[in-house]
């Protein structure tokens, strides 16, 4: 089977799943009726709704012909995420200052004109303004070192 | 008449205290900054400088808010017309004949008429605001649940209709938003939907947390594949001054898009985006000449500036007298004036007189400074855009991470985030415009509230929406747009409209 538009085949296909997801899912919560609606009334009718579009869209991108997917390239997107993924598990063991100096460390090297120096003078300055304007200025509640 | 002055007074009363002008200049000139970016529109700048105002009292931080938002909307049209990259998406048809202009080296005109155009268009969709918003919120009193329902209807069809692309994917992500946004604890019952026994999900998604995801974090991994090469060419910019001329054309083109931009401001979806395609569009088609424009026609820059500017303010409209975002930065108002203990609704007006008075009178002080203070930033901005990406992405990410932690200092919320910019990552390679999907996400629980509580006192009986006059009304306006969508030939030109 070929596909004709990949574009909408994925995007029905992502639609399809969170579709029987949210269904599935809402079945289980207390239904209802009209007159005093359950909570999972709303949820189950617009998973059912989602799912059933999801589906016409993924038919469509079987039959229907449209433009490509565009390449990935595997360096931004794994390197942004990963940068972000690292944050998140730092930030409240390590604190803000060490967990943004490697949010920034990490998150440079996605672009591949980034250069090591100029890297390195980032990390500096964006730490510094960190903390200068979130922490001292702002005084915004974070823990800043790893003690 | 006498009454809307004296409201106006109180309004600048509460806007021109050194405090507020002092906000309302640090939100236009922060938005302009980051609208000058490249790459990072104004539901990802509010969404980012949002924890920045939580300690400021509400005035204060909503006038500073409104700033950012019409301040990114200007500063995105200095970097079409200079490097021919919109700064966000209602400056992509300036890019046009606003980037022409500047490779005859005419960008000093370009820009003056951009702001005299948005200068002119603010004035009257404030004035428009001011007349219209208190017969509006007077209506929205008699809205009961069923109301209310049939106009959220009628708004997420509407955004449907007026989005870009694909109309079955923006049903799918509006739907997928409405879905997200009941996440939590259950109002009625207290049963935690969704949760999957996280208690970070017991009290719902942020909705300041899937702005970030969708339209921070991808942004910027879409950005980067983008741009395989780093260097952009920014144009000079010499005499500032338009012709006599330029007057001459321009003129008009401002006046139609002011019109234009005022309208489509307030329909759901539409905000300042709509209106700048819908003005380029009709520009054209009227003009003498049609062959002038992509080749540098001052109109085509008049007319989509001031349309944009003016959708930016007239989309305040339904948000502030019904509590109803038309577009994703109003979603975020809401959120911000929820995060100050304001609900918003028809009752701001009457309860919070200073506020809402004075939220409107900042916005005239605001559109003034953004042209006292751009037309002699240039410069600055010049400079600015000669900064390479690689050097920026950094500090916009950082910032979107802060942004996120800051809301309840939890790294889950960075977590979900993530989530959510791994997805809109997948919507933009799928076509999917991410936006329908906030908007949905923040009217979930609303449609849902209100359409238990009409049931309730209709005691399950479904006819209550066709029986009460204004509901019937309502979702007979919401039909024939669908009908008009379905019917053929305005599919075409609707399809078309978007091409250009």
């Amino acid at each position: 089977m070929k596909l004709r538009s990949q574009r909408d085949f994925l995007a029905g296909l992502i639609f399809l799943v969170f579709g029987v997801i949210a269904a599935v899912v809402a079945r289980d919560y207390p239904i209802g009726a009209a007159v005093r609606m359950g909570p999972g009334y709303f949820p189950f009718v617009l998973g059912c709704i989602l799912a059933l579009l999801g589906f016409v869209i993924v038919v469509r991108g079987v039959l229907r012909d449209g433009p490509p997917l565009e390449r990935t390239y595997w360096r931004p997107l794994t390197l942004i995420l990963g940068a972000i993924a690292v944050f998140a598990v730092s930030v409240e063991s390590l604190g803000i200052a060490l967990a943004t100096g490697l949010l920034v460390a990490i998150g440079a090297t996605a672009s591949p004109e980034s250069r090591r120096y100029e890297s390195a003078v980032l990390v500096a300055v964006l730490v510094a303004f960190t903390l200068g304007v979130f922490v001292f200025g702002l005084k915004l509640p974070f823990k800043v070192w790893p003690l | 008449m006498t009454e809307l002055l004296g409201q106006l007074a109180l309004g600048f009363d509460v806007a021109l205290t050194a405090q507020n002008i002092l906000y309302c200049f640090g939100g236009v000139l922060l938005g302009t900054l980051i609208g000058v970016l490249p790459g990072l529109g104004p539901v990802a700048t509010i969404a980012m400088l949002l924890p920045a105002t939580y300690a400021l009292p509400p005035v204060s931080a909503l006038i500073m808010l409104a700033g950012i938002y019409y301040g990114a909307q200007y500063g995105g049209s200095t970097t079409a017309i200079l490097v021919n990259l919109p700064g966000e998406s209602s400056a992509v048809v300036t890019c046009l004949d606003g980037h022409a202009m500047a490779r005859q080296g005419r960008a000093g005109p370009a820009l003056a008429i951009a702001a005299i155009g948005s200068f002119f268009a603010g004035t009257v969709a404030t004035l428009l605001l001011a007349v219209f918003a208190p017969p509006l919120a007077e209506l929205a009193f008699k809205f009961g649940p069923a109301e209310y329902f049939s106009l959220m209807v009628l708004g997420l069809l509407a955004a449907v209709v007026l989005a870009r692309g694909s109309l079955l994917k923006a049903i799918g992500m509006i739907i997928l938003g409405l879905l997200l946004g009941i996440v939590g604890a259950d109002v009625n019952t207290g049963l935690f939907r969704f949760t999957f026994g996280l208690p970070e999900l017991q009290d719902g998604i942020d909705f300041v947390v899937v702005a970030m995801g969708l339209f921070g974090f991808s942004e910027i991994i879409a950005n980067l594949e983008r741009r395989r090469s780093g260097h952009v060419a920014v144009a000079k910019v010499s005499s500032i001054m338009p012709t006599r001329d330029d007057w001459g054309r321009a003129w008009a083109a401002v006046l139609r898009g002011t019109g234009i931009g005022s309208l489509l401001g307030v329909l759901p979806g539409g905000g300042a985006v709509l209106g700048s395609f819908a003005a380029y569009t009709l520009e054209k088609k009227i003009s003498r000449d049609p062959q002038r424009f992509g080749r540098g026609a001052i109109e085509g820059v008049a007319a989509p500036e001031s349309a944009n500017n003016a959708g930016a303010q007239t989309s305040f409209i339904p948000m502030l007298t019904l509590g109803l975002p038309s577009n994703a930065v109003m979603a975020l108002m809401i959120g911000a004036m929820t995060i100050h203990g304001i609900t918003p609704g028809p009752q701001v007006m009457s309860e919070r007189p200073e506020l809402f008075w004075g939220m409107i009178a900042s916005m005239w002080i605001g559109n003034v400074l953004l042209v006292v203070l751009n037309l002699p930033l240039i410069g600055v901005w010049v400079r600015l855009l000669s900064v390479p990406y690689r050097l920026l992405f950094p500090a916009i990410l950082l910032f979107c991470c802060i942004g996120v932690y800051s809301i309840n200092n939890s790294a889950v919320d960075v977590v979900i985030a993530l989530f959510f910019g791994a997805l809109g990552y997948l919507f933009i390679k799928f076509d999917c415009e991410p936006a329908p999907l906030l908007l949905g996400f923040v009217l979930g629980p609303m449609m849902e509230e209100n359409l238990r509580r009409a049931l309730v006192l209709s005691r399950g009986d479904p006819t209550v929406f066709f029986t009460r006059p204004l509901s019937l009304g309502l979702l007979i306006v919401a039909a024939a747009l669908l009908l008009l969508v379905i019917f053929p030939a305005v599919r075409r030109t609707r399809e078309q409209a978007f091409q250009d």
